[in-house]
């Protein structure tokens, strides 16, 4: 059973059609990527997913449960793109909060756990208000582990980190995925998305344009040789590459390097969203 | 159960930390503090004072009036409290952020509207009940005069508050936190305003005023409570103190009758239910 199912998913917002016929699958362990532009859908879809949103057709559906019941929302945890804490609270006390709400029985243990892994070990008395944003958005990450659901909603969770609170973040999802739990991750950063995700979906207009592993959906972009002439390139794939440098060799180049390209995800991205 | 108790702990745990809290406590005090002043010297003045004899009770007439006047800062103060804790419950913590990473918690929003509810009456009824019963104190302490009826008026004035926590609770699935504390002020207003109305229909004998006085009144049912709360502090007194009395802030004061608490029961029901229906549609 899919972490996540969506079919033929709907939304409208008065006359502005938000998502148009959406079918998305997020399997077990799976680290799921959502792309797009603005207003192409994608916090509608993951806001319909964890009961936020009511969809105007079509079904969502968590761990084979609907999106939006009881029991849909005891399997997921969601990091809102614009989130915030009570500034009163300190980091142990969201967390606590956070625990009791969704019948957590990790206690204290859970709690260091979540921060260790967010890299907020030392921020546990920390009031909210004290914290910079990029430790807020590590403790929206940790509020979404806790309990550890089987699926994750993030939208934009690295959208406040620098570089190296982005590391810790892919390092993270790395974990989870090794610890079974599924992820949809929402994010503008591609080259973030290209280094941790299985699968990837891109969306325009409300509909998905181009779905699969990022390998899948690139395509040759031709081999590119390094001679004693200079660079050169080739029509072709991988499979071409060898033939080209042996008629190079024969013309008596020298060669020094070869490159077999292939289009990378943000290509693969402008490409689908006609841009 | 749970998920109700955690709600309304976190709801008071930022009511109690809010600034609004603090201007609540500084106001209340400076009120109870001007109060103890005024009923010390109007007491102290009355001492001087020689009504006619048999006529007219002074003592009850300045106790009631003045004890009647803390009963209208009461409400007004207690009811500022239930706006500035309830005004952006939904709309206002959803365009903060605060309320998304509850709602998707497997809680519930009924529960989390019922609990928010719950956390705004648990601040609100004891802040009530206790600068009642200080103002009850204090006019005894200073006057020797204590209301006809004590604990009754004090639940009413409490149950008023309550009944505007509830109507701000609803408008803020619908209203930013700005517009809904403009609108339940005014609704409060209007209240205000029909026991005033109610009191001009009276002297003219007007019963189309009265009757849409007592309409205002029971339409939103803290105007009523309040009048009823009036009346209760004075149940007993009667002869011309009871006509002197009607002259001052008095004049709204007026007997509600068996059916006010079913109807203020059915009243927070039918808040309760609007609200719950309205928040299980809205899309955050």
């Amino acid at each position: 059973m899919p972490a996540l199912r969506v079919r033929a998913l709907e939304k409208r917002y008065g006359r502005t059609e938000a998502l148009a016929g959406v079918d998305v699958e997020v399997g077990d362990g799976e680290l799921f990527g959502l792309l797009g532009p603005n207003g192409a859908g994608k916090s509608t879809l993951v806001k319909i997913a964890c009961g936020l949103v009511r969809p105007t057709r079509g079904d969502a559906e968590i761990c084979g449960v609907p999106a939006g019941s009881a029991g849909a929302r005891r399997s997921l945890g969601y990091l809102a793109e614009l989130f915030r804490f009570p500034g009163w609270a300190s980091a142990d006390e969201v967390l606590s909060l956070h625990q009791r709400l969704s019948g957590s029985s990790g206690g204290a243990v859970e709690r260091e756990e979540l921060l260790e892994l967010v890299g907020l070990a030392y921020a546990r008395n920390i009031r909210v208000e004290a914290m910079s944003k990029g430790m807020q958005q590590r403790l929206g990450i940790a509020q979404a582990l806790v309990g550890f659901p089987p699926l994750l909603l993030l939208d934009e969770p690295t959208s406040a980190l620098d570089p190296a609170g982005r590391r810790t973040v892919r390092k993270l999802l790395e974990e989870l995925r090794g610890r079974g739990i599924s992820v949809l991750l929402n994010s503008h950063l591609l080259s973030e998305i290209e280094l941790v995700c299985d699968r990837v979906a891109i969306l325009r207009d409300g509909r998905v344009v181009a779905a699969g592993a990022p390998d899948e959906l690139a395509r040759p972009r031709g081999v590119e040789i390094e001679t004693d002439d200079g660079l050169v390139h080739f029509d072709g794939g991988r499979e071409d590459a060898a033939r080209a440098v042996a008629e190079l060799v024969a013309a008596g180049r020298k060669v020094y390097r070869v490159d077999v390209r292939r289009s990378t995800l943000e290509e693969i991205y402008l490409e689908a969203v006609g841009e | 159960m749970t998920a109700v108790l955690v709600i309304a702990g976190y709801g008071l745990r930022e009511a109690l930390r809010r600034r609004v809290f603090a201007v609540v406590v500084v106001l209340t005090t400076a009120f109870l503090v001007l109060f103890w002043l005024g009923t010390h010297y109007l007491f102290d003045h009355l001492n001087n004072v020689s009504p006619p004899s048999g006529e007219i009770d002074s003592r009850t007439l300045v106790g009631a009036t003045v004890l009647g006047l803390a009963m209208f800062a009461t409400l007004f103060l207690g009811v500022v409290l239930a706006i500035f804790l309830t005004l952006g419950v939904v709309r206002g913590d959803a365009e903060r952020g605060l309320l998304q990473p509850l709602v998707v918690r497997p809680v519930g929003r009924t529960t989390l509207l019922g609990a928010r509810f719950l956390g705004a009456v648990a601040v609100c009824v004891p802040y009530v009940a206790f600068v009642y019963a200080a103002a009850v104190a204090i006019t005894d302490v200073n006057g020797s005069w204590t209301p006809d009826r004590i604990v009754l008026p004090g639940v009413e004035l409490a149950a008023g508050v309550s009944v505007i926590a509830a109507i701000s609770l609803l408008g803020s699935i619908f209203l930013t936190p700005t517009a809904n504390g403009i609108a339940v002020f005014m609704v409060f207003g209007a209240g205000l305003i029909a026991g005033l109305l109610g009191q001009i229909g009276h002297a003219l004998n007007s019963h189309t005023l009265e009757r849409i006085a007592t309409f205002t009144a029971w339409a939103a049912p803290f105007e009523a409570l309040y009048e009823d709360a009036l009346h209760g502090i004075t149940v007993n007194t009667g002869g011309f103190t009871r006509v002197a009395l009607s002259l001052g802030p008095f004049g709204g004061a007026r007997v509600a009758g068996p059916f006010l608490g079913l109807w203020v029961a059915a009243f927070l029901l039918l808040c309760g239910t609007i609200a719950a229906l309205a928040f299980a549609r809205s899309d955050l």
